[in-house]
């Protein structure tokens, strides 16, 4: 009894395996899917932003739910109240350490545009300090509302070519 | 023999010299002079036993001289009376002897009023600013400090800058129209 062992070649069992892709798309994919939030949490929109994260809305299902308090390991900011001036400079040194790449998510009136804090101690929008790529309305928002910015934000990080960036960036150099 | 609260008045108008006496709704003040608010306090806390100090505040009647007040709220447990206390300070001295000896909680009370009116607390033990930063030029509370704010800068601590005020402030406009005109909302339409 003898068995002949195939020689290196196509090998049906591998089929169904690979998977052909860009590396955009699959480093887009995986970024995110597994965002992990730094909670700014500077007023009431904190609570909602907690109520976000909790059992009845549960940001696990967008791959969210690692509220990291350490800027060393997140991926977004989410902006949650009132930034006052005294806040502010602490807010942006904050985002300073969070390693590229990442995103903000200013949540409420007062994170986009000073809200009805018009006055001298608010910081009229964190989108005078950091670039803002979400901005979500309410007073607080309510959980599902975060939970859509969230996903426009997926949308967005969908769409980035920062490999392909890369590449250009590269050509230029070289050329 | 029970002491009454028309008791304490008497006694400190006794011991004191009193400014004015204003009773509203049930509510008694006290006016005094500055020169003896200290000694006033510590009548009121040793002698006649308002232990606890509600609040402490500053305000600012702008036009008038003089110009700021000092406004501290007492409380006696034992015969739960309630009893304000009033005193005046101009600008030019902006001066008032701290009570934070006597009540701890006036220590965070006197630096808040110093924040916002500028108010010093003469003999206070940490007379920092509380709410604003260190290095903010301005004292907000005030009349003639708009309600939108100044520019100013501490590189590395805090800026601020003034607000859009976009036809606000947005407060409600006592009068005997309809809600519609009374309620707070922009009045450049």
């Amino acid at each position: 009894m003898s068995t002949t062992v195939a020689p290196a070649a196509y090998d049906s069992k591998i089929e169904g395996n690979v998977i052909f892709t860009r590396l955009d798309a699959a480093m887009n994919w995986m970024r995110k899917n597994s965002l992990w939030p730094m909670p700014m949490g500077l007023a009431c929109c904190a609570i909602e932003l907690m109520a976000t994260a909790s059992s009845r809305f549960d940001i696990a299902r967008f791959g969210a739910e690692v509220m990291r308090f350490s800027p060393r390991q997140s991926d977004v900011m989410i902006v949650a109240g009132t930034v006052t001036y005294k806040m502010a400079l602490a807010v942006k040194r904050i985002w300073d350490q969070m390693p590229e790449p990442k995103w903000c998510i200013a949540m409420g009136a007062c994170a986009s545009s000073g809200g009805m804090y018009r006055s001298y101690a608010v910081l009229q929008g964190i989108d005078n300090l950091i670039p803002v790529d979400v901005y979500i309305s309410g007073c607080p928002p309510r959980p599902e509302a975060l939970i859509e910015g969230l996903m426009k934000l997926q949308a967005k990080i969908d769409g980035e070519q920062s490999f392909l960036a890369q590449k250009e960036g590269l050509k230029e150099l070289t050329a | 023999m029970a002491q009454k609260f028309s008791d304490d008045i008497a006694a400190i108008e006794k011991q004191f010299k009193v400014l004015g006496k204003t009773e509203f709704r049930g509510e008694t003040t006290l006016h005094v002079e500055l020169a003896a608010i200290k000694e006033v306090s510590r009548f009121c806390k040793d002698t006649l036993g308002y232990t606890y100090l509600i609040d402490l505040s500053g305000v600012d009647n702008f036009g008038e001289e003089p110009r700021f007040e000092v406004v501290y709220e007492l409380y006696q447990f034992e015969r739960g009376e309630h009893l304000r206390l009033k005193t005046s300070v101009s600008e030019d001295l902006l001066e008032v002897p701290t009570v934070s000896d006597l009540w701890a909680t006036a220590d965070w009370h006197e630096r808040e009023a110093y924040d916002m009116y500028g108010i010093k607390f003469a003999g206070h033990p940490d007379l920092r600013r509380i709410l604003m930063w260190d290095g903010y030029p301005y004292f907000p509370l005030r009349k003639d400090f708009p309600l939108a704010g100044k520019s100013s800068d501490v590189p590395e601590v805090a800026f601020s800058e003034p607000a859009p005020l976009a036809g606000g402030p947005f407060v409600t406009q006592p009068s005997t129209g309809t809600t519609q005109d009374r309620e707070p909302r922009s009045r450049e339409f």
